[in-house]
This record gives C-alpha cells, structure tokens and sequence, in this order.
C-alpha cells in the first residue's frame, strides 16, 4: 500500500473540513478524488502534505504513520505535492523554480531538469522568465515539473486541468498517462468527470467532507445516480 | 563626499535588516543591538591585540562573525520556534532582544565611550579635486559596493539565496518542495546580523562608541528600509544614498538644522511613493 488515510478528521481553526475520510492508493495506480466546489478535495490533499494536518486520525506512507510531520518531511519520504493555485515562486525563473526543488533519490529512475523540459516543451522554451509571468497554464506545467524534479514516489495532483481549454486538457491526460507508465502513484483531485475517468481505475466521491461514495471508475460512469447525490 | 562613505555604512547595516525583514517578514527591532555590539567587539578585539594594522583587520574580520555567533544562538534557542505563531510575537521577541542586549552591552562594556583608530595605512587623507579626504572614508566607498555586489551575487547565484527569494513568498510551498525552511530562516537571518555586525565594526573608527549608538541607527535603518521599499536590496542602498548625502548637505548648507535634512527627504519621498521607491517584497 502507498498511502493509506484513517479516520482523518480535519480543522481549519474551528471549523471541522474533513470528517472521518478513508482512502487508499495501491502501488503505480492512479486514483481520483472527485467532489465539487468546497467538497474537500484540496483540504484532503493538504492534510496528506502535512500543510493541513489532520487532528484525529493516521496517514500512512509505504506502512509508515507520516501523519503530524512536516511538509519539508514528507516530500523527502517521497510525497510530491502540485496544489491547485500552483503556487510558482513568481519571482524565481522556470529554471530556478526547478533547481531549488531538485532532489536526487538512489536506485530509482531519476526525474532531473532536461527530463522535465522534455515532458513539457514549452517550459524549457520559457526557462528563463519569470514563474509569475507565464499564462496558468505553464504555471500548471511547471507546477507539475516542480513537483517531479523532487523524484517522488507518489504525486498528489490537484485539479490540473482548471481553467484549461480541451486542447490542453488533451495534453495533461497525455503526459500524466506518460506518468503513470513511468511507475508514478498519484493522487489525483479532480472536478472534471471525464477526464479523471478517462485516466484512473479507481475513484473515491467527497462531498461536504465525507466520503459518499467508491468504486470503480466503469461502476461511477454508469451510475447516474451516485454522480447526481454526489452532485458532480 | 562624507554623506556617500557615511551612506555606506547605513547601506551595510540597512541592507542586512531589509533582508532578514524580506525573508522572515519581521522588522529586527534588535538590530541596532547587533550593530553596537559589533562596534564594541571591534573595540575589544582590536585593543586586545594592541592597535595598530593587524588589530584593526582582525577586529573588522572577527567582529561580524562575534555578531553572527550572537544572533546564531539567539535564532536556534528562542526565535526558531516562534516561526509557527503569530507574527506579533516574533515582532515582540525582538523587541524583548533589543532590551536585552542593550543591558548585555552595559554589563559587558559599561556606560564608557571608547574609541579606537583606524589602522596606520588608512589614517590621514588625500586630495581630491583639491579638496582633502580622509583616507578611511574611501576605504568605506570600496567596501560598500562590494558588500551589495556580494549580496546581490547571494541572492541571485547561490542556491541558497534563491529558497530564501521564494520563502519570502511562500513558506509553506518551499516546505512541500523538500526544503526545511527554518534553516533557511536561520542563515537570512545569522546573515544580516553579520552585515549589522560589519556595519558596528566599519564605523567604529570613525565615531565614539557608547550605548544608545543601537538607537540612533535603528531609526534610520528603519526608516531607508521604509523609503527603499521593504525587502528590498537596491532600495537600501537607494535609501542610504538620499539619507547619507542629504545629511551631509545639510551640515553643509545650513548646520544647525542638519539634522531635519534627512528626515525631511524621508517624508518627501514617503508622500512621492509611499510604498518605497524601489518594489517592495511585501
Ligand atoms: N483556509 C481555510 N480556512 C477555513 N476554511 C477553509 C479554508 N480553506 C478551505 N476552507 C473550507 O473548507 C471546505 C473545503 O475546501 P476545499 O478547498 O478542500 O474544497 P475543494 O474540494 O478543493 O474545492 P474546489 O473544487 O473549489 O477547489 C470549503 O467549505 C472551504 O470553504
Ligand atoms: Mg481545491
């Protein structure tokens, strides 16, 4: 298993977001975490990373409880993180939003710089400007390169596609397909049905901070119903 | 001429403070502390090794890293975990400091001026365009722009310097990139305390060093980092030049109000940008 949540319960202040959320990711699969606007997708993703941890309940990473460390950590034991506001350093080039999340594991096959540029051509075109000057869909990309030049085991990809036009939406499924061929475990948050279905085997439902439904994807795609109370 | 060597210094010390303010986002209150300790090192230093050339290099070489040391320890004991809570209390903490060394300083030093001189190859002066300038003043306009091209090299070039651009910005992103940012802090931090230091160090031999000295320059260093735009390197040493030669003219034109020179060119430039001629970080 690669990374198991238990029961996690989690607040922001006062306000209790998550409640007594479950899921699992097996090893090289792709799962998808569907749910609407304000459901609790990024809040999952977030208390996973450790930037929103949980108050009750475990995480575990590869059988190890990762729940309670640090972010910084967690990325080392092998987590990559691609939030959904992308969070680029915009003062930084492409190129140095790269270098300073470089991380280098033993034994494993490597995700480097030039490997990055050739998943996504148009970064490398870019290397030299500014993260906060590129359109929201490089900033995607970068987000995603940022995120791989970490090497991680497992990647937890919030709702690449917003705000995309199909063409690109065409374009992530492809590279994260790439991914996946690659070994890659992901986490994948989505609002978009069709394309997260078109990509993973597996997907959990949240909505108002509950897991309602799971299963696979065929089951979800032909049950109208379970995407209609789930109110996606 | 003199307000551009006395721009230096304030450019040194102003420099260190807009850095640790741009990265940690906190206002050193404590830094004029370091700045006064820096001096009175200088001043130990030098005096235990009997003056002359090879005390005052060590002394402007030890000194800073004395202040390093101080703020090191200060950091890794009490400030790093105050990183998580709210900013006011990192803001009172080095206000806390600010206090505390002071009374360091007094127990240490005691309430006495104290003086030491600048090494034998920079005293006196020369001409220049026939009027006379002192030697050391010169030495100050070498050390000043190679304290920025330094820092400007830091921030852009190292590694280092680029997480703590981005941990200006973002903290917790630079946390899920792998990087453990409270070291981050910790270095800004240990280094403008350093530049502080070097600031006390370079301009002991050309005032008397006493207590109080900390709040003399904590006023202005606040007050270029403000007109230069917070966090901001080139805006420091923008706000030091108006500072430094605006005080100079004035002793210059109309000496008894030199002083409100300075302040003067502050408020104009506050009321033509309020948020700092330079593009502030925050
Ligand atoms: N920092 C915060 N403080 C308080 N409440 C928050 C915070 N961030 C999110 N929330 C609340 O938590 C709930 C879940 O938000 P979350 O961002 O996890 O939703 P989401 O499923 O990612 O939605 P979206 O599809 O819009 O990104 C929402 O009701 C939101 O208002
Ligand atoms: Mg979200």
């Amino acid at each position: 298993m690669m990374l198991e949540l238990q029961n996690i319960h989690t607040f922001y202040g006062l306000s209790h977001i998550l409640f007594d959320v479950s899921l699992t990711v097996k090893q090289g699969q792709i799962v998808c975490l569907l749910g609407r606007n304000g459901a609790g997708k990024t809040t999952t993703l977030k208390s996973i990373m450790g930037i929103a941890p949980p108050k009750r309940g475990k995480i575990l990473f590869k059988g190890e409880v990762v729940s309670g460390k640090a972010p910084y950590i967690l990325c080392r034991k092998g987590i990559g993180y691609v939030p959904d506001d992308r969070r680029i350093f915009a003062d930084l080039t492409v190129y140095e939003n790269l270098e300073i999340a470089l991380r280098k594991r033993e034994g494993r096959q490597q995700w480097d710089i030039p490997r990055v540029f050739e998943l996504f051509p148009s970064l490398q075109k870019f290397s030299g400007r500014k993260g906060g000057l590129l359109s929201g869909g490089e900033q995607k990309m970068l987000a995603i390169a940022r995120a791989l030049v970490g090497n991680p085991e497992c990647l937890l990809l919030d709702e690449p596609t917003e705000g995309l036009a199909p063409a690109m939406v065409a374009v992530f499924r492809d590279r994260i397909r790439l991914l996946k061929e690659s070994g890659l475990t992901v986490l994948l948050a989505e609002q978009n049905v069709k394309f997260t279905l078109s990509l993973s085997e597996y997907a959990y439902i949240i909505d108002d901070g509950r897991i309602c439904h799971q299963g696979t994807v065929a089951e979800i795609q032909e049950n109208e119903a379970i995407r209609t109370m789930c109110g996606i | 001429m003199v307000g551009l060597s006395r721009a230096m210094i304030l450019f040194i010390v102003s420099s260190g403070m807009s850095l640790v303010l741009g990265v940690l986002r906190v206002p050193n209150i404590a830094h004029g502390s370091l700045y006064m300790i820096g001096a009175f090192s200088a001043f130990s230093i030098s005096t235990l090794l009997g003056g002359g050339n090879a005390g005052f290099w060590l002394a402007l070489f030890l000194a800073p890293l004395v202040v390093a040391l101080v703020s090191f320890i200060v950091e890794r004991a009490l400030f790093c975990h105050l990183y998580e809570r709210e900013h006011l209390m990192l803001l009172l903490f080095t206000f806390a400091l600010m206090l505390i060394l002071g009374d360091l300083v007094k127990l240490f030093w005691g309430a006495d001026y104290r003086s030491i001189m600048a090494p034998p190859l920079l005293q006196g002066s020369i001409r220049i365009l026939g009027s006379p300038f002192p030697k050391y003043n010169i030495f100050l306009l070498i050390i000043g722009p190679l304290v920025a091209v330094g820092l400007w090299l830091f921030t852009n070039k190292t590694k280092i310097g680029k997480i703590s651009r981005a941990a200006a910005v973002d903290m917790e992103m630079v946390g899920a990139i792998g990087i453990n940012v409270s070291w981050v802090f910790a270095f800004t931090f240990v280094l403008g305390c350093f530049l502080a230091g070097l600031g006390g160090a370079l301009v002991s031999p050309t005032i008397s060093i006493t207590l109080g000295m900390d709040h003399d320059i904590i006023m202005e260093a606040f007050l270029i980092v403000a007109i230069g735009g917070l966090g901001n390197m080139w805006g420091a040493l923008v706000g030091s030049l108006i500072f430094g030669l605006t005080q100079s003219l004035g002793v210059l034109f109309w000496p008894q109000f030199a002083i409100v020179f300075p302040y003067a060119a502050v408020v104009i430039a506050l009321t033509w940008r309020p948020r700092g001629i330079l593009k502030s970080v925050w």
